[in-house]
């Protein structure tokens, strides 16, 4: 396909959509948080699957007469599968083996514990500043990385303000459908950071080499080069959703959240690196002759 | 111009056979595979416990309460030292690691210094200000004491995991003082986690006669004893005044079972002790005869039988309120040992079996129909081209499984995640090459030329583009736990072997087809 889009015309509806994204992302971190899950938060958590479909109802009774703190039950895949998350109560008296123990014996004897997972909150606390960390690290060596490859700090910067706007509005989207924010949320973040990385730098490298080649006016030969390599940016993402549905659909329970985040990801890595990254190039001030010196 | 590189064509078969060397292994079962002969590999990819089903363990000892207890020994050094010599002191207690003391006449201080030193371990640092001695342990005594510690609680847990019967158990020292248990199939977990939690020291003392009602009307203890509870909640007696002496301890057993007492057709544990501990026993139940033993786990009784008669065969018998399974696990402590610190466990992961195989079920489903659905879409939007692509693409994933299985990677949920998501992305390779060929045909070339420079200018793309998901894929691996570095692991892997299939495979192909066939017009 041949395209021949002036996306220049849509810069700033694009930035007034980018700017209500990043706000909108903001405004829901700030009043509803996210759904961290035990891994950051510690507690308990327990999948368990029934022989015959329980009564939520009957389900959360049990759970509240036994007094082991705060506690949420949900349906998980299917109607026979419960997730159990407790809240830690850390005083001392009860080990979380106990915990485990006394719910387990809540429950019918045939039921199948497919997971049992239980983070203490030192570890949850030690997992949040590595998570915090991993994020930091992977946005400075990208841009550390941007930087020396294009000369121009236009590049960088633009690289990275459409990076920090794809997490963001990843957290948001995290916020918004409120999907447990666990290890693998931090995992989906980091590729997707450099899925959009890798989207902005095939269309970077298409405006460096046009940049020797052609003595086109800045602003058209920036959108040729998006238009050059919009083909491919399309391709990509569709194949890498076609993958990502079939593991929405059928890669279970487990990876769902992860996915669907990855979706989202995808979908925003490849907006911004065409609308986003390149146009901020020239807002930032880019000019031809500061390329050849 | 565009030809075909003989090195090229030597480093593709190179790759094929050393990828089809790497993943027959994979074809045959664990057990299978050790049969194999010698000159293939026997490496597979081995399945982690999110998917084979099983635990992971994190524990933490507590080293602190080792030095706590050092320095409730050292306090008792200073005291007999002192006191030995008739030296007056005041003040005398224990830190966290060492101890304070104050010598009332001043002029014996350096006397008194002298006299501990001859009688306390070495490792130890005495400090005087005016009348007062401050000793405490060297750093170098607490980096050693923590680390035995640490080993010491390894080896111990490692000999009650073994003796709990889980096939393959993992045991590994992780930083200061973390042990990291990986138990996979599993069926049990809270009953490993109840055995490697336990501190199971075994202590024996002799019971006071004292009752703990009487203790109770008195309102004190008789001197030199302690209140202690039955292990046993239902039992009879509750508590128990028992005298603090300890006679023996559980390191002289030499062994214990559990077995089914003759007479009374219930379950006890059976130990017999080491020759000294033996001749020990033998004297304790002379002296102590009628009177009742106290046999504490954990400081809390769990049997208080009366002697009968003197026992000088270093044999008896633990009597509790036993289950097959209690005393059985009681029977594998004693023989394991206790631990030099308590336990504690910061974090639990365990996956149940019917899960593990859902999820490599539900793997295996996304797996194939991801690769179907982009296969298919290759071959509408490339046509012939697609369908070399499409060729990269199975390639691409034996060549991932291969390499996975060279370096026994373990695969986990997140990680055939990273598989499904490869197969989307790696195509991004030959997508950037197709692209430019296209477009260099459009602009007038030859078929010859296109494809040439399509894969001169898309090189440095494909690996600027690439070199930042791999930032992120090594920094995944570098901070994530199991499963999340599975997935690390074979996201890079991934971009590595696509780029060796689009930059040396698929280009191969497309020569060799382009100057064997002669094309006039490129179908892509």
């Amino acid at each position: 396909m041949n395209f021949n889009i002036n996306f220049f015309k849509y810069r700033f509806i694009a930035f007034a959509l980018s700017a209500f994204l990043i706000g909108l992302s903001a405004f829901l971190f700030l009043t509803k948080n996210l759904n961290l899950g035990i891994d950051f938060k510690g507690g308990i958590m327990i999948e368990a699957k029934f022989s015959d479909v329980p009564d939520l109802a009957l389900l959360r009774d049990k759970i509240d007469n036994l007094q082991i703190g705060n506690s949420e039950i949900q349906e998980f895949g299917d109607s026979n599968t419960i997730l159990f998350r407790l809240e830690k109560i850390d005083d001392g008296n009860i080990t979380q083996e106990e915990i485990i123990q006394k719910l387990k014996n809540e429950l019918d004897e045939d039921t199948d514990y497919r997971r049992v997972e239980f983070v203490g909150p030192k570890v949850g606390k030690e997992l949040k500043s590595i998570a915090i960390k991993a994020v930091l690290f992977s946005l400075i060596a990208m841009f550390i990385y941007i930087w020396f490859r294009f000369s121009g700090w236009q590049f960088g910067l633009g690289a990275l303000v459409a990076l920090f706007h794809d997490v963001l509005s990843t957290m948001g989207f995290f916020s918004l459908t409120q999907i447990e924010f666990n290890l693998a949320s931090i995992a989906a973040i980091l590729t997707i950071a450099g899925y959009s990385i890798n989207d902005t730098v095939v269309v970077f490298d298409r405006i460096r080499e046009n940049l020797v080649k052609t003595d086109r006016e800045l602003k058209e030969l920036l959108n040729v080069s998006i238009n050059q390599t919009l083909s491919r940016t399309l391709m990509t993402s569709i194949t890498t959703l076609l993958a990502l549905l079939a593991l929405f659909i059928f890669g279970g329970e487990v990876v769902k959240g992860f996915v669907s985040a990855m979706m989202w990801g995808v979908l925003i890595g490849t907006y911004s690196s065409i609308f986003i990254a390149s146009p901020l190039i020239l807002f930032f001030g880019f000019k031809k002759v500061e390329e050849k010196s | 111009m565009l030809k075909i590189n003989k090195w090229n064509v030597f480093f593709v078969l190179a790759v094929c056979v050393t990828a089809i060397y790497y993943i027959i292994p994979n074809i045959y079962g664990k057990s299978e595979v050790t049969a194999l002969p010698k000159f293939l590999s026997q490496k597979q990819v081995n399945l982690g416990l999110d998917l084979q089903g099983g635990s992971h363990l994190l524990l933490e000892v507590d080293t602190t309460s080792v030095l706590k207890e050092k320095s409730e020994d050292l306090v008792d050094d200073i005291r007999k030292s002192l006191r030995k010599s008739k030296i007056k002191y005041s003040n005398l207690g224990s830190k966290i690691t060492g101890a304070v003391v104050t010598i009332s006449d001043p002029e014996k201080i350096t006397a008194a210094k002298n006299n501990i030193r001859e009688n306390i371990e070495k490792g130890i640092t005495i400090e005087e200000s005016k009348n007062k001695l401050n000793l405490f342990f060297s750093d170098q005594y607490i980096i050693e004491t923590r680390a035995n510690t640490v080993e010491q609680s390894i080896e111990v847990v490692r000999k009650r995991v073994d003796e709990s019967g889980t096939k393959e158990p993992s045991i590994q020292r992780q930083g200061e003082e973390r042990i990291v248990v990986q138990l996979p199939g599993i069926k049990n977990p809270e009953r490993v986690k109840a055995l490697i939690g336990r501190t199971a020291k075994l202590n024996f003392h002799m019971l006071d006669p004292t009752t703990v009602e009487l203790a109770e009307q008195r309102g004190k203890l008789p001197p030199g004893t302690f209140k202690a509870l039955n292990s046993d909640p239902t039992a009879y007696e509750k508590q128990f005044v028992v005298k603090k002496r300890v006679l023996l301890t559980g390191e002289r057993l030499k062994n214990a079972a559990a077995t089914v007492d003759a007479q009374t057709g219930r379950y006890v544990v059976a130990f017999e002790f080491d020759k000294k501990g033996a001749k020990k026993f033998a004297k304790i139940t002379t002296d102590n005869t009628y009177q009742r033993l106290a046999i504490l786990l954990d400081n809390k009784v769990i049997s208080a039988p009366q002697i009968r008669e003197p026992i000088t065969g270093g044999q008896g018998n633990i009597s509790g309120n036993f289950s097959p399974e209690t005393a059985n696990d009681l029977a594998v402590l004693l023989r394991a040992g206790s631990l030099p610190a308590p336990i504690k466990v910061l974090e639990e992961r365990t996956v149940g079996p019917s899960l593990g195989i859902d999820s490599i079920e539900a793997g295996k489903k996304a797996l194939a129909i991801g690769f179907i659905l982009v296969i298919v879409f290759m071959i509408i939007r490339y046509k012939a081209f697609g369908i070399v692509a499409d060729f990269a693409i199975i390639f691409n994933i034996i060549l991932l499984i291969s390499m996975l299985s060279a370096i026994e990677a373990t695969l986990t949920m997140p990680g055939i995640a990273g598989i499904v998501l490869t197969v989307g992305m790696a195509v991004d390779a030959n997508v950037l090459v197709f692209e430019r060929i296209k477009e260099e045909i459009r602009s007038g070339r030859s078929i010859l030329n296109s494809i040439d420079l399509g894969y001169k200018f898309a090189i440095k793309t494909i690996l600027d583009a690439n070199f930042t998901t791999l930032i992120a894929a090594l920094l995944l691996y570098n901070y994530g736990s199991g499963p999340i570095k599975g997935f690390a692991v074979t996201l890079s892997i991934g971009i590595l072997t696509s780029m060796f299939t689009a930059l040396i495979l698929t280009k191969l192909i497309v020569t060799f087809w382009v100057l064997r066939l002669k094309p006039n017009k490129l179908y892509i």
